[in-house]
């Protein structure tokens, strides 16, 4: 649900997110070396993948989103990571839009930086398990509510009569969270267990290969 | 799980079309129906992406899974539109008025959303990724992120083996997925041990390619060439295009 398609939004909204969305790519790109593009790309590949993942939730079920913890253990990479996978599921999977192309991106990248930002800090290699499960739980539910409430402000700057679908959005998106919140806490526990280097952050400087 | 259609096959004409020039009309035809206002215009062009999908050889079958994709977010707004919008009443439900312009917004939404999504399958989903990858590059797309298209492609087929083989055996192990906290904790370890798999396999790839003489760059090795029936299809795009928007117009 994430995935706004094409031919909803007013021009001005996608012209804003697509102008923001190529500006946060830009600096994205400019921090990535090119000794972390094999690394980014297969981090890339493992959270397209995981995203499959069909998630059962109530009644019905969901693909998680993942851009907290894609922020968390990527940082400034998520925003390419999750920029390649829009567009891989976009052409072939037919999920969302090409000129939303650019909103999409903000509405999952904007969250992951927020929380590589104000949560990854929290991580470090010798952080306790108890540690990273609270700071995954946060990431998770951070990434998907802001997420959430992104694609909500989306709709409704597009149109006064788009708000109520909109608050119908935001329901829908909270037993989300919830889920991939505890899944992401899960993640995180589990990687500072079994291999806490990876929890180095982006700016501390990553376990060199 | 089924496997991954990054590759899938198309045949005929458009098959045979440069994948620059495909990219493009795709996104021409894109910024074409997001702009039209016409539900006949609108109607027209979801007509003109459907017979693309027929000439690039898509089964029906498969296409109408993945429309299902878009459907979920389209609902919510068909329901709610009509009800929202200001305008002539014209059905009564309980307490609510729907109003004609309301459900015209709605199926406007409806039909240009589709239109999109079939052209941009029937275009771009049937290049191989790794050809689009390139594509994307030739057209000027900043290299880094043409590199981590291309790499993500590549890894995503060996990721999603990796996960069948996890998936495989939690099943071994009776494992039934339910909302509840013991399926959220198998999961967050399915995808932890995914991601340390992943991280072990990134440093033996960056080695086996430093190995090879890897600099940080990769050279683009593909033999399009621009030809003049490619030219063609160019002009025939832009005249179906400006024809649309002509058609917007007039039924204005």
């Amino acid at each position: 649900m994430a995935h706004i398609p094409d031919g909803v939004l007013s021009a001005p909204v996608l012209i804003a997110g697509a102008t923001v969305g190529l500006g946060l790519v830009g600096t994205a790109l400019r921090r990535l070396d090119y000794d972390r593009l094999p690394q980014a790309a297969v981090l890339s590949a493992t959270f397209f993948v995981a995203s499959l993942i069909n998630v059962p939730l109530g009644p019905s079920s969901a693909h998680l989103l993942l851009n907290g913890l894609m922020g968390l253990l990527l940082g400034w990479t998520a925003v390419p990571a999750l920029l390649v996978a829009l567009i891989l599921q976009a052409v072939f999977f037919g999920f969302g839009g090409l000129v939303v192309l650019g909103v999409n991106t903000l509405n999952l990248a904007l969250p992951a930086l927020l929380c590589a930002l104000l949560l990854g800090p929290r991580l470090s290699p010798r952080s306790t398990p108890s540690q990273a499960f609270r700071t995954g739980l946060m990431a998770g539910v951070l990434g998907v509510l802001l997420t959430g409430t992104m694609v909500a402000i989306s709709l409704g700057l597009s149109g006064e009569a788009y708000v109520p679908a909109a608050k119908i959005l935001i329901a829908v998106y909270l037993p989300l969270a919830i889920a991939e919140g505890l899944i992401t806490a899960t993640v995180v526990a589990f990687l500072s267990r079994v291999a806490p280097e990876t929890l180095a952050g982006e700016t501390q400087g990553r376990a060199a290969p | 799980m089924t496997p991954l259609m990054l590759s899938p096959g198309g045949s005929g004409w458009i098959s045979e079309r440069d994948p620059r020039l495909r990219i493009l009309c795709a996104l021409a035809f894109a910024l074409t129906t997001v702009g039209l206002t016409t539900p006949s215009a609108a109607i027209t062009a979801l007509l003109l992406a459907a017979s693309l999908t027929r000439a690039a050889g898509i089964r029906p079958g498969s296409l109408g899974r993945r429309l299902l994709a878009l459907e979920g977010f389209i609902l919510v707004l068909l329901v709610t539109l009509p009800f929202t919008t200001p305008g002539a009443a014209i059905l009564h439900v309980g307490p609510l008025t729907a109003s004609a312009e309301g459900i015209q917004l709605a199926a406007l939404i409806l039909l240009k959303s589709n239109a999109v999504v079939l052209s941009l399958l029937a275009l771009v989903g049937t290049l191989e990724a790794v050809a689009l990858g390139h594509a994307l590059a030739r057209l000027g797309v900043p290299e880094k992120l043409a590199h981590l298209f291309l790499m993500t492609v590549r890894q995503i087929h060996l990721m999603q083996a990796e996960l069948g083989r996890l998936r495989q055996a939690m099943r071994a192990r009776a494992f039934m997925p339910r909302s509840d906290w013991h399926t959220w904790r198998s999961y967050g370890w399915l995808v932890g041990m995914l991601l340390v798999r992943s991280l072990e396999r990134a440093q033996r790839i960056l080695a086996a390619m430093r190995c090879r003489g890897f600099d940080g760059r990769l050279y683009l090795l593909d033999s399009t060439r621009w030809e003049t029936r490619d030219t063609i299809a160019a002009f025939g795009c832009a005249v179906l295009l400006s024809g649309l928007i002509l058609l917007d117009r007039m039924s204005r």
